[in-house]
């Protein structure tokens, strides 16, 4: 249960982290922004509202998600304090599954309130249907946040701060253009460049998927089969995530 | 004979450049034994290798080639984690946790529950880190404080061979000394301490045996008297009264005389004692005392690295 302990100190590093509270100010602007936006849209609040609520939830999500997810491993190594650690009895797959586990419980917490904040302004409008229909586009939105986690985790083990932020931006955003990878493969000529964008649209997360948020604004839930579905393919590729993280870091030097 | 540390031709090849197409070898082929219930020094100039060392012993990279083992036990099982400290070189810890937060932490990582906070307590009063100070955030911490906190922590779980990469760097001449006699301590408590430092005034005083790196390779090793009393020095101090500077050169040529209060000191070959003693009879003079000479460690140093290098 090493990993507990980690996760558990990960927990209490990130919500002691000054990131994590700029972030959720600056969701709680914008949503409160919303029901005045949508105001002007007249007729529509509840839609504009949680059509806004809800990206912000996610943009919010996603940055932390990945500034502390990065900052994770590769802090500790930039201020040497995992020399220590990795020579206490614990072994460099634990202490990568508990900062995992420990930020994604920052981030349930984090999306917990996020959704809440955004079901009561929906509420205030006067929309309770739409307000807990919500629930199942932030529980989709959380389930990518555990995969971004993951990815940035996964770069974070091999390259720079820099790099790492960069990279997961990019997954993060070609994963949501991942039908377009498969158009582009079918629409173009060359077949090296078939086999790119089809391997890319594969090896990539499609977080299009995830994304129901439109959905919500009309007040439709998802089905349970759906949801199931979807969260299978969340969990396998976070399991693959995190095993190639721990093969990375397993055979890395600290020094 | 109890084993705390068993080195086998131990390398450590380091990959530099973008591609990592160059390697340097930080470490070259060490054998090392280390007996427990000791305090090891390993000794050598910058670069030597001896963070390298430590750093492969308690784990945080692979050697090149061979192997180590630890109480008996190989480096890579986990298990020796569990009976083993380690203090890095200038330590860093969490900027937002306290001293107090950071014990604990460590100490629940090895498995104390229980006995945590008692353990924590000990451990930051044993390296005498002010009450005060304990809950207070390490980020407000100075050098000093840090590296009491980094004793503090490698001593947790109460291990039984303890690494110490330069414990008394960043401390004032007074932190210096506290910690010397902490380092000093241990063995009684049944640990072994295996330390790394190129001050040789705090060998000189703490460590039973030495070994000396230079450029990854060993130079030396040996107990630290050995090794001090080597026959290349061969020489006596003589203290004697009764006689002067005079009539002593008169007798014998080209000896080296120097006058100190507690009477005339001369320093010999041992094959001229016989002949020095029947001088002084002679003359009527009395020999206060006859010492063997040690070579200071840090002419032995000098040399050593020096034959080495002409290796
Ligand atoms: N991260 C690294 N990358 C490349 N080479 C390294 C690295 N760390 C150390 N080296 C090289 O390995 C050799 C041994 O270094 P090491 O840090 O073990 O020496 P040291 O004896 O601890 O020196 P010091 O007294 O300065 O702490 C040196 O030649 C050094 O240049
Ligand atoms: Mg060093």
């Amino acid at each position: 249960m090493k990993w507990l302990i980690v996760a558990k100190n990960t927990f209490r590093e990130t919500i002691r982290d000054r990131v994590l509270y700029n972030l959720i100010l600056f969701f709680l602007l914008i949503t409160a922004s919303a029901l005045f936006l949508g105001d002007l849209t007249g007729g529509n609040e509840a839609r504009t509202t949680v059509n806004i609520g809800l990206s912000a939830t996610l943009i919010f999500g996603v940055l932390i998600a990945i500034f502390v997810g990065v900052g994770l491993v590769s802090k500790e190594i930039e201020k040497r304090t995992i020399y220590v650690i990795l020579a206490k009895r614990v072994t460099r797959a634990e202490f990568l599954l508990g900062k995992y586990l420990g930020l994604c419980t920052v981030l349930l917490l984090n999306t917990g309130l996020m959704g809440i904040g955004v079901s009561v302004v929906v509420f205030t409008v006067g929309d309770l249907m739409r307000a807990i229909s919500i629930w199942g586009a932030v529980f989709l939105i959380y389930m990518e946040l555990c995969i971004i986690t993951a990815v940035a985790l996964v770069f974070s083990t091999f390259s720079s701060p820099i790099l790492s932020t960069i990279f997961s931006f990019s997954v993060f955003v070609i994963g949501h253009f991942s039908s377009a990878l498969k158009d582009i493969a079918q629409s173009i000529g060359s077949t090296s460049a078939k086999v790119f964008f089809t391997s890319l649209y594969y090896l990539l997360p499609n977080f299009s998927l995830f994304s129901i948020t439109t959905q919500a604004a009309h007040g439709n839930l998802p089905t349970v089969s759906y949801l199931i579905s979807v969260t299978t393919y969340a969990i396998f590729y976070i399991l693959i995530l995190i095993s190639l993280a721990i093969i990375i870091f397993q055979n890395r030097d600290f020094r | 004979m109890k084993l705390a540390v068993e080195i086998e031709n131990l390398t450590k090849d380091y990959k530099i450049g973008f591609w990592h197409k160059h390697t340097v070898r930080a470490l070259d082929n060490l054998n090392l034994k280390v007996e427990a219930g000791q305090i090891f020094g390993l000794l050598g100039p910058n670069g030597a290798g001896k963070t390298t060392t430590i750093k492969l012993l308690v784990g945080l990279i692979k050697p090149t080639a061979g192997n180590a083992r630890i109480l008996g036990r190989d480096i890579k099982d986990i298990e020796t984690h569990q009976k083993i400290g380690y203090c890095p070189e200038n330590p860093y810890f969490y900027d937002y946790l306290t001293a107090y937060e950071l014990m604990l932490y460590f100490a629940e990582l090895f498995g104390l529950t229980k006995d945590a906070k008692k353990r924590a307590e000990k451990m930051l009063n044993l390296v005498g880190l002010h009450e005060s100070d304990w809950h207070k955030p390490l980020r407000s911490f100075s050098k000093g404080m840090l590296q009491r906190v980094g004793l503090a922590q490698s001593l947790i779980n109460e291990p039984e061979v303890v690494f110490l990469d330069e414990p008394m760097s960043g401390l004032d001449p007074i932190g210096r000394r506290e910690i010397r006699e902490l380092i000093a301590r241990l063995p009684k408590r049944g640990i072994t301490v295996f330390m790394s430092t190129h001050i040789l005034s705090d060998i000189e005083v703490l460590c039973d045996s030495v070994a000396i790196l230079n450029r990854g390779k060993l130079a030396a090793v040996g107990k630290l008297d050995e090794l001090l009393f080597t026959k290349e020095t061969n020489e006596l101090e003589v203290i004697l009264r009764g006689v002067t500077v005079e009539a002593l050169s008169n007798e014998m040529k080209s000896l080296r005389v120097l006058e100190k209060p507690s009477g005339l000191q001369i320093r010999i070959k041992e094959y001229e004692l016989v002949e020095l003693i029947s001088v002084i009879k002679k003359l009527g003079g009395s020999v206060v005392s006859v010492q063997p000479v040690k070579m200071s460690l840090e002419d032995f140093f000098v040399k050593e690295t020096a034959k080495q290098e002409a290796k």
